[in-house]
């Protein structure tokens, strides 16, 4: 049984109010159970989203580039635009970019996500969970959740 | 490394390796043994670990708990006693651990909050712990004989995630600060009822982003907070604060605002025994902050004594000054390492003049024999400035041989 705390129901109404990472994400076998959940075009768009995103596109990147004793400490300021405006999936998708990134990047670079501006209803909301690193690493330590995001970043 | 004001600097004593992932807290037994006594780290690896100072000056890894916690061990905190260790985890749970010798035994379990619990206090008579989560809520336990613990209240009042839960030097007052931006001050009115006298923050004065720690100093009488909006906040009382004025507020009030020294999240902050303030922060470095005597100004003030930039080479987790001896700092960082500094003064030796320029009386026969000159001939030796013995026999010091 699938519980996911991203707001979707089957009536289709969208719960902007909770932007939580998801926590309740139940066992699931296939990908494809997530559509009792979620319609399934909005999963595959999520899919196509993340995949788009990942390829900088379209992602704005800035690079402040800081040079401490000369050992570039780098911080990556990466801007993501969902493609639906109240989609209360831009937390998870913004989990699966910082998780990606996490593990591209060396560790020395500091990575700061948001939502592009006027893009989402909740976005302040979004970016403070996305730019903590307590809420972030609890979340991951969630293994449903885990498993959701790294079946999100397969190619 | 900038240092400001009086040439002082964190010198780094050694590096304590072992965690397997991010150190999240420190806490440094209250008593101990020997001259420094006992630190305790947690750790994202779930795992919790005891480093002593050795017999060989070094620290090491003397005990490390583990098996009990299945999640991140967040936080940690010694009873006044230092016989009792506290452990609070994502995993929900805060663990009491009893001293035993050189051994730790997990005594008991505290459950109840519904998520990740994030930080755990001991009050100063070690009567009473407080606890606090992401589940909004602040929870007191009592400790009761056969370390058996009760809770006697849970807080309500945060609206968000409640990131860090600190009780007072000496008074019954818990201070707690959270994802909502605020500070709470929490005291009891007799018989359990706790409540929330005070919240800072609300009249502008305020954080604007999450308060991630918060630190009294030893007076009791000011407390400072850290946040992601990359200030420090000094905070003073100077009545009693366990009082409430008439209308019920209570009496600490913004003293000032230290700004534009972080340039990234400030996840840590402790006050010494001596009024120094060590922050730990997002962007790897450890800042020390002091009062200003400047008599200019009628306001007290405070400003940066020290910076050490590239302290960790990742985010600085927790900063925690050593009880009994107030000139070593600890610190824990996303990359799994624990430092200890001491502050000294810059030495002098270091200070070495511009120039390098040096005239040697002997030098060593492979350097004489690549000028050409006889390796056996006395020379005219002076310099121009003080020379350390070692450097002496350094080659790759520039020289200059004269012939007499």
């Amino acid at each position: 049984m699938i519980l996911f705390d991203c707001g979707f129901d089957n009536g289709g109404d969208i719960d902007d109010d909770n932007d939580e990472f998801p926590s309740k994400v139940g066992k699931y076998k296939a990908k494809t159970e997530l559509h009792h959940f979620c319609s399934l075009p909005i999963l595959i768009r999520i899919q196509e989203m993340v995949v788009g995103l990942l390829n900088a596109n379209p992602i704005v990147y800035k690079k402040k580039e800081r040079r401490a004793r000369n050992v570039p400490t780098v911080i990556d300021e990466v801007t993501f635009t969902p493609t639906i405006e109240h989609c209360s999936m831009a937390t998870l998708i913004g989990l699966c970019l910082r998780v990606k990134l996490m593990r591209s990047l060396p560790s020395r670079y500091k990575v700061d996500i948001r939502v592009a501006p006027g893009r989402h209803a909740t976005e302040a909301e979004v970016n403070k969970q996305l730019n903590d690193k307590e809420r972030v690493a609890a979340a991951l330590e969630n293994p449903n959740l885990l498993e959701l995001v790294d079946s999100c970043l397969e190619p | 490394m900038e240092l400001l004001d009086g040439e002082l600097e964190l010198r780094e004593i050694q590096k304590l390796e072992g965690h397997t992932d991010r150190v999240w807290s420190l806490a440094w037994n209250p008593t101990g043994t020997g001259v420094a006594g006992m630190l305790a780290s947690c750790s994202g690896d779930k795992t919790v670990r005891i480093w002593q100072k050795g017999p060989s000056g070094s620290w090491d890894c003397s005990a490390v708990l583990e098996d009990t916690h299945t999640r991140t061990v967040r936080s940690c905190a010694w009873s006044p006693s230092g016989k009792l260790l506290a452990t609070a985890s994502f995993d929900g749970t805060t663990a009491i651990w009893e001293r035993v010798g050189g051994e730790f035994e997990c005594v008991a379990t505290l459950e109840g909050h519904e998520n990740e619990v994030k930080s755990v206090s001991w009050n100063a008579s070690g009567s009473l712990l407080a606890t606090c989560a992401r589940d909004k809520t602040v929870w007191i336990w009592e400790a009761q004989p056969g370390n058996e613990f009760e809770c006697v209240s849970v807080l309500q009042g945060h609206t968000q995630d409640v990131k860090m839960v600190q009780w007072h030097p000496f008074l019954d007052v818990l201070v707690s600060v959270g994802y909502d931006n605020s500070v709470k001050v929490w005291t009891e009115d007799g018989d359990d009822d706790w409540h929330c006298v005070q919240t800072l923050g609300e009249a502008g004065s305020g954080h604007t982003s999450t308060v991630w720690a918060l630190s009294f100093n030893s007076a009791g009488d000011r407390m400072v907070t850290c946040s992601d909006d990359l200030t420090l906040k000094i905070w003073d009382t100077s009545q009693n604060p366990s009082e409430t004025s008439g209308d019920g507020s209570g009496s600490w009030s913004h003293l000032c605002t230290l700004s534009g020294y972080h340039d990234r999240t400030i996840f840590s902050v402790h006050w010494s025994r001596d009024g120094l303030i060590a922050s730990g922060a997002a962007d790897d470095a450890i800042r020390l902050f002091t009062e200003s005597k400047d008599r200019m100004v009628d306001q007290p003030s405070y400003k940066m004594l020290v910076k050490r930039e590239k302290a960790h080479d990742m985010d600085v987790n927790s900063v925690q000054w050593n009880l009994k001896e107030p000139k070593l700092l600890a610190s824990a960082s996303d990359d799994g390492t624990i430092k200890i500094w001491e502050l000294s003064e810059v030495s002098k030796v270091d200070n070495f003049v511009q120039s390098h320029h040096l005239l040697i009386g002997f030098c060593q026969p492979q350097v004489v024999n690549s000028i050409g000159l006889c390796t056996l001939a006395p020379l005219f030796m002076s310099s121009s400035r003080d020379v350390k013995e070692s450097e002496l026999l350094d080659s790759k010091v520039p020289i200059e041989v004269f012939d007499t």
